[in-house]
C-alpha cells in the first residue's frame, strides 16, 4: 500500500513538472501587456484576454502559416505513404536480382540526418529553381527509408496463401497489392501516417532553410520569427506557441495507442 | 518459377520501387555524395566552385570556433544523455504497473514528445526568462537566486539541456516501457519470494534483461544529440559570445549567412564521420552489456 502510495505521489510530481509548463504556456498567452512578466500577479490571469491570439491573427501571416503547415504534412504524409507502400510491397513480394543489395541501400539512407546533407540538398533545389517553393519543401519528405522498412515487416506478416489464392483467380501484382494486401496492413499503415504527419507538423531545420518568403513558411519556422519580431511581447508568442500544438495534440489524443505502439516499435521521431 | 515469370516481376519490380528509388537517389543519396563533393570546393553559391583538395578540412582543423562547437555539442550529451537516460527509466518503472490511471501519467509524459522542437524551445525561454520567468520565482521562493540562464554564458548550455531532457523523457520511457513490458512477471515475482530486495531485482534482473532496449535509447539519442540543433537556434542563437554554438547552428550559419557552402559542408562530413564512428564503436562494445536471450 505504502508503495503504491509512494509510486503515485513521484509519478504526480512528474506529471506536474510535464503539464505545469504548458499550463503556464496557456496561462501566459492569456495575459495582457500589463499585467504580463509581474511576479505580484499570480500564476492565473487577472483579468484573462483573448488579445495576445487577436494580434496574433492580425499582426503576423499566422493563418497562411498555419496553412502551409497542414497543408504541406497532409501532402507529405500521403506520398510518404504512396512511395513506401509500393516499395515496401516489391521487397516482400516480388522476387527480382539485387533486391538485397537495394534493401540494405535504403536502411543506410535512414543514417544520413538532414543536416548532414542540408548544403547540397539546398543547392539542388536553387538549380532546379525550387527555392521558396511547395516543391522545395515537400520533395525531400516524399519519401522515408524507415517508412519502407515499417510497411516490409507488416507485409511480411500477412501469409503468401493470400498472393497465390488471388493470382490463382487471375489477379495481377497491381490488383493484389492494392485489394488484397493494403487493406490488411491498415493499423500499420496508420501509425506510419500519424509519424509522418507529426514529423512534417513539427519540422524546423529543412524549412527554415528552404522557405524564404512568408508565402512558403511553416508555422515552426514563423514561431521563430515571431519572437524575433515581437521581442518581449511574450504573450503573442505563448499564443503562438499553443495554437501550434493545439492540433497536433488533437491529432495525439485520437491516436495515442498508433503513436506509442510506433515509438515502441522503433524509436524513430521527429 | 518459369523465366518469363521472372522477367515480369523484374519489371514490376521496377515500377514499384521507381517512386521511392528516384526520391530517394534524388534528395538523400544523390546530396550525401553532394556533400563530398562540396566539401572540396571553396565556393560561395554565387560564383563557380573552385576544387581546393583538403583545404577546407585543414581549416577545420585549425578553427577554433569549431573545436568550440564540437566541445559544446560533447558537453550537450554529457549533460543531456545520463539525465534523460537515468529519468526516463525512474519514469518507465513507475509506469510499469497495472494500475489505475497509468495510461493518463502516460499520456500526460508523452505530450512534450509530440510538440514541436520550436514551441518546446519558446515555452522554455519564457519559463527560464532572467527577468523573473516562472522558474527563478519559483526558486526565490526557496530563497535561490536563478542565474541569467540563457543570458548568462555559463548557464546558456545547461538551459538547452534542461528543454532537452523536459522533451525526451517521455520518449525514453515508453520505449524503455516497452522492453519492461517483456519481462516475465514470474521471475521478479519469484526472487521476490526468495527475499531479493527491490534494488537487487533491478540490478540483477530488470537492468540485463533491459538491456537491449537500454542500448537501442542510448543509440538513438547519441546520434540525434550530435545533431543538436533546433532548441539552440530558438533558446540562444548559439549564444552568448558563441557559449551555446554547436556543430549543426555553425554548418547553418557558414552556409546559409557567409555562404561559404564549401566549409560548411566539411563540417557536415566531420559530424557525420563521429556520427557513425561513435555507432559503430556503440555496436562493438553492446556486447560487453547487452545480454540478448
Amino acid at each position: 500500500m505504502t508503495r503504491k502510495i509512494l509510486r503515485y505521489a513521484l509519478l504526480t510530481l512528474g506529471a506536474v513538472a510535464m503539464i505545469g509548463p504548458f499550463l503556464w504556456m496557456l496561462a501566459t498567452s492569456l495575459t495582457g501587456d500589463a499585467q504580463l512578466g509581474n511576479a505580484d500577479a499570480g500564476l492565473v490571469p487577472d483579468p484573462a484576454t483573448t488579445d495576445p491570439y487577436a494580434r496574433l491573427a492580425s499582426a503576423f501571416p499566422f493563418w497562411r502559416f498555419a496553412a502551409n503547415s497542414l497543408g504541406v504534412a497532409i501532402v507529405s504524409t500521403l506520398l510518404q505513404l504512396f512511395t513506401s507502400a509500393t516499395a515496401a510491397y516489391a521487397f516482400s513480394r516480388l522476387r527480382f536480382k539485387g533486391s538485397n543489395a537495394l534493401f540494405v541501400l535504403y536502411l543506410a539512407t535512414m543514417m544520413i540526418p538532414m543536416q548532414v546533407i542540408i548544403v547540397p540538398l539546398f543547392i539542388e533545389m536553387r538549380t532546379l529553381g525550387l527555392v521558396d517553393t511547395y516543391a522545395g519543401l515537400l520533395l525531400p519528405t516524399a519519401v522515408s527509408s524507415f517508412g519502407v522498412f515499417m510497411l516490409r515487416q507488416a507485409f511480411m506478416a500477412l501469409p503468401r496463401e493470400l498472393d497465390e489464392a488471388a493470382y490463382v483467380d487471375g489477379a495481377g501484382p497491381f490488383r493484389v497489392f492494392w485489394r488484397v494486401l493494403l487493406p490488411l496492413v491498415g493499423p500499420a499503415l496508420a501509425t506510419f501516417a500519424v509519424f509522418a504527419f507529426m514529423a512534417s507538423w513539427n519540422a524546423f531545420l529543412w524549412p527554415l532553410v528552404i522557405a524564404q518568403t512568408e508565402a512558403h513558411t511553416t508555422l515552426p519556422v514563423g514561431l521563430s520569427l515571431l519572437l524575433g519580431r515581437y521581442g518581449p511581447a511574450w504573450n503573442v508568442v505563448m499564443a503562438g506557441s499553443t495554437a501550434s500544438i493545439l492540433p497536433i495534440l488533437v491529432l495525439y489524443i485520437f491516436a495515442q495507442r498508433y503513436v506509442v505502439r510506433g515509438i515502441a516499435f522503433t524509436g524513430m521521431k521527429g | 518459377m518459369s523465366a518469363r515469370r521472372r522477367w515480369r516481376n523484374a519489371g514490376v519490380a521496377a515500377i514499384f520501387l521507381a517512386p521511392s528509388l528516384v526520391t530517394l537517389l534524388a534528395f538523400w543519396i544523390g546530396p550525401m555524395i553532394g556533400t563530398v563533393w562540396v566539401s572540396l570546393q571553396d565556393w560561395n553559391l554565387i560564383g563557380v566552385p573552385s576544387f581546393v583538395g583538403l583545404d577546407n578540412y585543414a581549416e577545420l582543423a585549425k578553427d577554433a570556433d569549431f573545436h568550440a562547437a564540437l566541445l559544446h555539442t560533447l558537453g550537450y550529451l554529457a549533460g543531456y544523455l545520463p539525465l534523460v537516460l537515468i529519468l526516463g527509466l525512474a519514469v518507465a518503472l513507475l509506469l510499469n504497473a497495472k494500475l489505475p490511471a497509468m495510461t493518463l501519467y502516460r499520456a500526460m509524459f508523452f505530450l512534450p514528445v509530440v510538440s514541436s522542437w520550436v514551441a518546446v524551445s519558446l515555452l522554455w525561454k519564457w519559463l527560464l526568462n532572467p527577468a523573473g520567468g516562472l522558474v527563478d520565482q519559483a526558486l526565490g521562493l526557496i530563497g535561490i537566486d536563478g542565474p541569467g540562464w540563457w543570458t548568462d554564458p555559463t548557464w546558456a548550455m545547461p538551459s538547452v539541456i534542461l528543454a532537452s531532457v523536459w522533451k525526451d523523457v517521455g520518449f525514453v520511457s515508453v520505449i524503455l516501457l516497452a522492453g519492461l513490458q517483456a519481462i516475465p512477471k514470474d521471475l521478479l515475482e519469484a526472487a521476490d519470494l526468495d527475499g531479493a530486495s527491490a534494488w537487487r531485482r533491478l540490478r540483477s534482473i530488470t537492468l540485463p534483461l533491459l538491456s537491449p532496449s537500454l542500448f537501442f535509447v542510448t543509440v538513438i539519442s547519441l546520434i540525434n544529440g550530435f545533431q543538436v540543433f533546433d532548441q539552440v537556434w530558438v533558446m540562444t542563437g548559439g549564444g552568448p559570445g558563441g557559449a551555446s554554438s554547436v556543430v549543426v547552428e555553425q554548418i547553418v550559419r557558414y552556409a546559409f549567412s557567409y555562404g561559404r557552402v564549401g566549409y560548411a559542408s566539411a563540417m557536415s562530413i566531420v559530424l557525420f564521420a563521429i556520427i557513425l564512428v561513435v555507432t559503430v564503436a556503440q555496436l562493438r562494445l553492446q556486447r560487453r552489456w547487452v545480454q540478448y536471450d
